[in-house]
């Protein structure tokens, strides 16, 4: 990574807009696999069945922390962006990191 | 200069605005609809998770029918929004494709998302 | 600049960029250390002993005229304040004209695009009184007047230009220091051209494009945060197009 890059609210940036990228290719496999359920539920409950595999909880824990730093980095960007000032950014992205491993995992814990 | 290239300069200058608003808004909306489904998941995922559970929990109901619809529509707008900057700043998507990939990819999750959604939702 | 090179330490081995808008390459030299050497000092002495064809741009030297920013080690610095025992690794030195501008030669860079863009976002006060009206009184302590004091003292050095992706990204961005301004003169009470302004800064090479990367705050030599600027520009181009207050045919670049 060039030299400029290698600071904190870059590397927040970077996670946000990766992370968005993730999250929205993964989206329309998400809602194919949900309308499998108006078609029948035997194909969704097969579809189930498969993701309850460990391999893929694991998977979907990243998901699950894709989701969570998105949501906190992007509640982070509105308040920089509609509050006044702050210096603390470093820190709340920082937070926003930490809690994305936080609910990624508590749903592995309670995944497995 | 005719008044309709005027308009449409119009049109384009405050393009970038609307799309910000538009970005900002719908994120706003999604917040709490997304720790509502954090919230959920990480709920519902202990001893797996079947069809007839989640159907259980949603099909009539208009709670959860308004909750994902809301959901769909926005992250249409979010995700399509945010999919142009990354084809317009990392690999230089300009113009018309620009619109059109935008617009397709927006149609088609919003397309995909209300039948995900009328397919848990409706009995 | 001290003229006694200290021998005990070992010379500084300095890559500089040489070329041309053609293109160019990467030119090894030796430099002896001296102490409080800053990085100007270093391509000085390598002008001045070792290849009097190397260009570059300085004025002042002492961090007041914004000409002399170059790309250090890969980070865009102001080279008559930047010491060379602060920013040095392993003895290394890599100079390069400023990035997000185009090369005259070696590390002088073309400065006019930059300068364009604080015109083309009316980067400049216009009053409305004449000489014959009395003297505006302004408080410094009114909340605007404070906001409006913490973005000056900008040296116009396009080091926040170099630092951001946006710009890189989007040639037509306005970029950090013009929108740093327009946000100081958008709450200049005096200043008669705020409507206007806010339009010339909402198109699409305007405030909006900014995603708060804050480059340019980290690497600003005088501490500004143009990234904070930029988010109050954000609000208020979005809060008179809401309420239908800017200009709609507002300018766009490359129509």
């Amino acid at each position: 990574m060039k030299a400029h890059r290698r600071q904190p609210l870059y590397l927040a940036f970077l996670l946000h807009r990766l992370s968005g990228l993730g999250l929205a290719l993964f989206l329309p496999f998400h809602f194919y696999v949900l309308a499998l359920a108006l078609e029948s539920n035997a194909e969704f409950d097969q579809f189930l069945h498969w993701s309850a595999s460990p391999l893929v909880k694991f998977a979907e824990s990243g998901l699950v922390f894709l989701l969570a730093i998105h949501l906190f980095g992007g509640l982070r960007l509105l308040v920089l962006e509609n509050l006044p000032w702050s210096d603390a950014h470093k820190n709340y992205a920082a937070m926003a990191l930490a809690g994305g491993f936080f609910v990624a995992c508590g749903f592995l814990l309670r995944a497995f | 200069m005719c008044v309709a290239t005027l308009i449409a300069m119009g049109v384009n200058a405050m393009l970038e605005v609307r799309l910000y608003l538009a970005q900002r808004a719908s994120a706003a909306i999604m917040a709490p609809l997304v720790l509502i489904h954090l919230g959920v998941m990480i709920y519902a995922i202990q001893g797996g998770i079947d069809a007839a559970e989640i159907l259980e929990r949603t099909r009539g109901s208009l709670f959860w029918g308004v909750n994902y619809g809301l959901f769909v529509v926005a992250v249409s707008v979010h995700a399509s929004i945010g999919l142009r900057n990354i084809l317009r700043e990392w690999l230089a998507v300009r113009g018309t494709s620009l619109s059109l990939i935008s617009w397709i990819f927006f149609a088609g999750l919003l397309t995909a998302g209300l039948r995900a959604v009328a397919a848990v939702v409706i009995a | 600049m001290s003229d006694s090179p200290d021998s005990t330490k070992v010379p500084i081995a300095v890559r500089v960029w040489r070329g041309t808008p053609a293109g160019g390459a990467f030119e090894a030299f030796e430099v002896p250390q001296q102490s409080s050497q800053t990085i100007l000092d270093v391509v000085t002495w390598i002008q001045r002993h070792l290849d009097a064809s190397l260009s570059y741009r300085f004025a002042c030297r002492v961090g007041m005229c914004g000409s002399c920013a170059m790309m250090v080690n890969g980070i865009p610095r102001w080279t008559c304040r930047t010491h060379v025992n602060k920013v040095m690794r392993d003895n290394r030195l890599t100079i390069e004209p400023l990035r997000n501008l185009p090369v005259i030669k070696d590390l002088a860079c073309d400065m006019s695009e930059f300068f364009d863009k604080w015109k083309d976002s009316k980067g400049y006060f216009q009053g409305s009184t004449t000489r014959h009206e009395s003297v505006s009184t302004l408080s410094p302590n009114s909340p605007q007047r404070r906001v409006a004091d913490a973005a000056t003292e900008c040296i116009n050095c396009a080091i926040c230009y170099a630092s951001c992706d946006v710009v890189n990204w989007n040639r037509d961005y306005l970029g950090p220091a013009a929108l740093n301004r327009a946000w100081s003169l958008q709450n200049d009470e005096r200043d008669s051209a705020s409507r206007e302004r806010l339009s010339l800064v909402a198109g699409d090479a305007g405030c909006h494009q900014c995603h708060s990367q804050q480059g340019c705050a980290t690497y600003c030599p005088n501490e500004l945060n143009p990234t904070a600027s930029i988010a109050g520009l954000k609000r208020m181009v979005a809060r008179a197009y809401v309420r239908g207050n800017i200009d709609r045919d507002g300018r766009k670049r490359n129509a």
